[in-house]
């Protein structure tokens, strides 16, 4: 904020004036700037210009708020530090975008009991900070992808949790950050009992008798958050215990509500009568820090999204099922579902249906959000057809425009879901040479790394170590005791005694050849990229210790006719530096056309002499590619198919994703190999070398 | 088995399991093994660490009335390990028989546990046991061990492991009956904890809740999730009169990542649950 002004002399009152005038213009206000002006002057220019930047920041929001700031600025100074002034600021933000202007005017006028609050600990939790152990938490909780997000205030979209991206409601920061962890598990409840109802009780409808929308809401989240704490309780007292903790005793106005909907087997319909009585009255719906708000129309709109989607994977797992989808005509028969002890089993004629596991989950989750299937997803679909739920983009459109006019070094097949056969020679494959990058740059990555590369090379020294003991030598550095045992025998009973009676240890044959493949598509610009370059650092390090085989190509492309793979290093160079330079010159390039890529490093890999063979995934999210269909499921499909091609050649697989956001696509696009997912780039450099320990070992 | 080989003890001698394990059944395993006995067939028991298949062994060793020999597999366990060998006594040699020779002789069920941690060329030794020939060569001495009507062979391996070093080799797993073992429904397993571990039925369907949470987290920070075993170890301590929280932190959590991240998530789940 202060680099803006070369000078740090004091902005004397007119200077402010008439900042704060281009600060809060847009406001409907009149009044003047004059008397705030004044009250500025007397404050460090570092202060005036920290002043002038929440109140342009808060003017965002609310004009009027930033009206407010600048005119209580001087006070809260007096009392609060930098830090102090921002969480005060923040809070008052935070009131507005929760509860509206009243309240956080209310709440920044109240500057004495914020200090008062304040001075108990300097308290506010950050949502940067706790966001993957909360992620995983609730991931934990909930079994079903559900992301984590800053925004303004706290609510779901039943995909999706948003939460502050500051608390500071309470006065401790360990406060905070329990109340971050029971906003988020509200949330999660809200999704998972039913808040959005169910195929009996529809919400927009039981919501529209309100003319008052708004009051509704904050009343329905109130209830909910009486109804779910208990239903939480049931099978997670702890959390529960914990919200209570934190929420304190309930306000007056919700005792009713208490009494009536605090029962284990309550239910949104019960919330949505006793809904019917607040509103009858005039009671404004109390405050809860912990409860967060409720977007009826954000939720219920990627609900319905996600129902329609899961029916479909559900309908089309069924159709594809041996003895289903073959029948066609009306009277079709559907499945029975059956739902004893907690397990979702189909069967058709008393005969068990095994549900691909992507459908499996797909029918788990409707259960979760419907209470049942939808009869429509038991229906088969009509003859080869079901819907493509993404937009599809049609064949060939503009693509041929982009056909490069260069001879591709190779040609590969690539697979059409919907024609259920190869596109022959579809994909036009171009081995491209990296321009080396900035010398100096694995040397940095190292220096910076020292002490990570030193435990990692101590590791795999460790299963480099693990020799072997050749026994029945002729020479060696142990006597084979069972040889001279045997020796002995044979002695004894008058036949030849073998000489070969030392122990050798050999350096254990690994006989592992891994290759890296690495996502260069545009996506992977910044963090991801970093993240890929470091790692491929560290991998480094471990290989060379190790001294298996590897080779390192990154992969991206543009259309069909232009997949590029860059050789970084090759199986047959050495990690020297001029490998150095190239995994500094990785950088985002283009799309993700995955299987092409696959398929050409499966042959390169192949060509290797070691017994077992791996290859190893990195990327960034589903496959894409510009302008052709590659994008959605046909690209997801491909992929799968030549993971199992690759599989079926000995090669075997792991694909690591980075993805924060719930990646329900993965089972599917990974299918025959296995995967993981880091929600955090940053921890690719760390995972890794870890990541082929373990599937190396 | 107890290999007491002393020095005229040429043969070792094989445990009996006199009283009746603690099994829970989880579906028709029992009788499926009832009948691979009953027909000769080898059996291999595939799932996750800590989900009873020793114990199910264990069971029908009794229930069969048969001696049972338990290997460890590991990476050094050589065929000799495994037939047998020769001893030096006084001035002469002994031959003294491995545990898979011991129990072929005693018609014994033999369980190599986590085959695929053994070494391949040891795995070969029990190809010929375990398809229709049922022998043993024991090539030291020249013998060919024939299997007697009793003998079974079962093995276990674990499918989670991620290794390409550890797969079960085609020609080795297609000579198996197989059984799938996983962690059972959430009442089940929760009878199973409350009786091994000695908690009320609240305690124990806590403690499978727990199991649940954790295992909602495979593949997203874990590589596995809570086992069965776990989930007893943790009950046996709350029995003692630990912390339930303290008992599944030293139990559960710590037992399943070193990760301090992973290890916050996991001590949240414990307090969402105690
Ligand atoms: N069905 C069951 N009946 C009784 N006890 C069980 C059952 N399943 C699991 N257990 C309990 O779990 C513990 C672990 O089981 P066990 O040792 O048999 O696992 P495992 O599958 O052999 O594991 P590993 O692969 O690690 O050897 C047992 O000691 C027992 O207490
Ligand atoms: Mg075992």
């Amino acid at each position: 904020m202060t680099s803006s002004t070369p000078s740090s002399r004091k902005l004397f009152s007119n200077e402010l004036e008439q900042r704060l005038d281009e600060l809060l213009f847009a406001s409907t206000s009149h009044r003047s700037a004059k008397g705030i002006a004044d009250g500025l002057e007397r404050l460090r220019r570092e202060q005036q210009e920290r002043v002038l930047h929440w109140v342009g920041v808060a003017a965002q929001s609310y004009a009027e708020i930033g009206y407010l700031v600048a005119t209580l600025a001087p006070r809260a100074l007096e009392r609060l530090d930098a830090a102090g002034f921002e969480a005060w600021v923040l809070a008052g933000l935070d009131a507005y975008d929760r509860l509206g202007g009243q309240h956080a005017m209310a709440l920044l006028r109240d500057l004495e009991g914020f200090c008062a609050a304040r001075e108990h600990a300097p308290a506010a939790a950050r949502f940067a900070d706790i966001e993957v152990r909360l992620a995983r938490f609730i991931q934990g909780l909930s079994g079903r992808a559900l992301a984590l997000s800053a925004g303004t205030f706290p609510h779901t979209d039943t995909e999706t949790v948003f939460l502050p991206a500051q608390l500071a409601s309470l006065p401790t920061q360990d406060g905070n950050r329990r109340l971050y962890k029971a906003t988020a598990a509200l949330l999660w409840a809200q999704t998972r009992y039913g808040t959005f109802g169910s195929s009996a009780v529809d919400i927009q409808s039981a919501l529209a008798r309100w003319p008052d929308r708004e009051r509704a809401l904050r009343w329905f989240a109130a209830l909910e958050a009486v109804r779910l704490e208990v239903v939480l309780g049931a099978e997670l007292p702890g959390l529960a215990a914990e919200i209570a903790a934190l929420r304190g005793p309930w306000p007056q106005e919700l005792r009713p509500a208490v009494e009536r909907l605090g029962r284990a087997d309550a239910a949104v319909s019960h919330s949505l009568t006793f809904l019917a009585e607040c509103m009858a009255g005039d009671a404004e719906p109390p405050l809860l820090p912990h409860a967060g708000a409720i977007d009826i129309e954000a939720a219920l709109r990627v609900r319905a999204a996600r129902i329609a989607r899961e029916a479909e994977v559900v309908r089309r797992a069924l159709s594809t099922l041996k003895g289903f989808g073959g029948r066609q005509g009306a009277g079709e028969q559907a499945p029975a579902v059956n739902l004893e002890g907690g397990k979702l089993e189909f069967s058709l004629d008393g005969e068990a249906l095994a549900l691909p596991p992507e459908a499996q989950a797909a029918a788990q989750s409707l259960l979760q959000d419907l209470g049942e299937l939808p009869p429509e997803c038991l229906v088969p679909a009509g003859p080869g057809a079901w819907l493509p739920t993404e937009r599809e983009v049609g064949e060939g459109g503009g693509e041929d425009a982009l056909t490069s006019h260069r001879e591709p070094h190779r040609r590969y097949d690539e697979w059409d879901y919907r024609r259920r056969a190869y596109r022959r020679g579809w994909c036009h494959l171009f081995e491209v040479a990296l321009a080396p990058g900035d010398a100096d740059y694995v040397a940095e990555v190292s220096l910076r790394n020292t002490a990570l590369i030193r435990q990692i090379r101590r590791r795999f020294e460790m299963l480099r170590g693990e020799d072997r003991l050749l026994g029945r030598q002729p020479e060696g550095e142990e006597v084979d005791v069972d040889a001279l045992v045997e020796a002995a025998g044979d002695r004894a009973s008058g036949a030849e005694p073998s000489a070969r009676l030392f122990c050798r240890r050999i350096r254990n044959e690994r006989s592992l050849a891994a290759m890296f493949m690495v996502d260069m598509s545009g996506s992977t610009k910044g963090w991801v990229n970093d993240a890929e370059r470091e790692s491929l650092v560290m991998l480094c390090e471990a290989l060379e210790t190790l001294g298996d085989a590897y080779a390192i190509y990154g992969f991206s492309g543009w259309t069909r006719t232009r997949c590029d793979i860059y050789p970084v290093k090759r199986f047959d160079e050495r990690y020297d530096a001029a490998v150095r330079g190239r995994i500094a010159a990785i950088e985002a390039k283009d799309y993700t056309r995955m299987g092409v890529a696959i398929r050409h490093l499966t042959q390169l890999l192949e060509a290797q002499p070691a017994r077992h063979k791996l290859l190893v995934t990195l990327s960034d999210g589903r496959p894409d590619d510009f302008g052709d269909e590659y994008r959605g499921h046909y690209g997801i499909e491909d992929t799968r198919r030549a993971l199992q091609e690759a599989h079926e050649c000995g090669v075997r697989s792991y694909c690591i994703t980075i993805d924060r956001h719930g990646a329900d696509y993965l089972p599917r696009l990974y299918g025959p190999a296995r995967y993981t997912v880091l929600d955090d780039a940053r921890k690719l450099p760390l995972k890794v070398a870890e990541i082929y320990r373990r599937l190396a070992t | 088995m107890s290999a007491d080989a002393g020095p005229r003890g040429i043969a070792p001698q094989l445990a009996r399991i006199v009283a009746e394990p603690y099994y829970q059944p989880i579906g028709d395993e029992v009788a499926l093994f009832e009948s691979a006995h009953r027909r000769r067939l080898p059996v291999l028991l595939k799932g996750p660490t800590g989900c009873g298949k020793t114990r199910f062994v264990e069971y029908m060793a009794w229930r069969l009335q048969r001696p049972l020999v338990t290997v460890a597999c590991h990476d050094d366990l050589t065929t000799a390990d495994l037939v047998g060998r020769y001893l030096i006594v006084g001035n002469e040699t002994v031959w003294v028989d491995g545990p898979l020779t011991a129990a072929v002789r005693a018609g014994a069920i033999c369980y190599l546990d986590e085959i695929v941690e053994a070494r391949k060329d040891t795995t070969v030794v029990i190809h010929p046991l375990a398809d229709a020939r049922r022998i043993l060569a024991v090539d030291k001495r020249g013998e060919l061990v024939a299997a007697p009507a009793d003998f079974m062979l079962v093995v276990s391996y674990n499918p989670g492991y991620q290794s390409v070093l550890k797969e079960i080799k085609p020609s080795t797993r297609q000579r198996f009956v197989a059984l799938d073992f996983d962690y059972p429904e959430a009442a089940i397993e929760a009878g199973i904890v409350a009786a091994e571990g000695g908690v009320d039925a609240q305690t124990a369907r806590r403690l499978v809740k727990l199991a649940e949470l954790t295992r909602n987290l495979k593949g997203a920070g874990l590589d596995e999730g809570a086992s069965t075993r776990l989930l007893v170890h943790a009950a046996q301590l709350i029995a003692d009169g630990v912390q339930p929280a303290t008992a599944c932190t030293a139990a559960v959590a710590r037992a399943l990542t070193d990760d301090p991240e992973m290890t916050g998530t996991l001590d949240d789940l414990v307090h969402a649950v105690f």
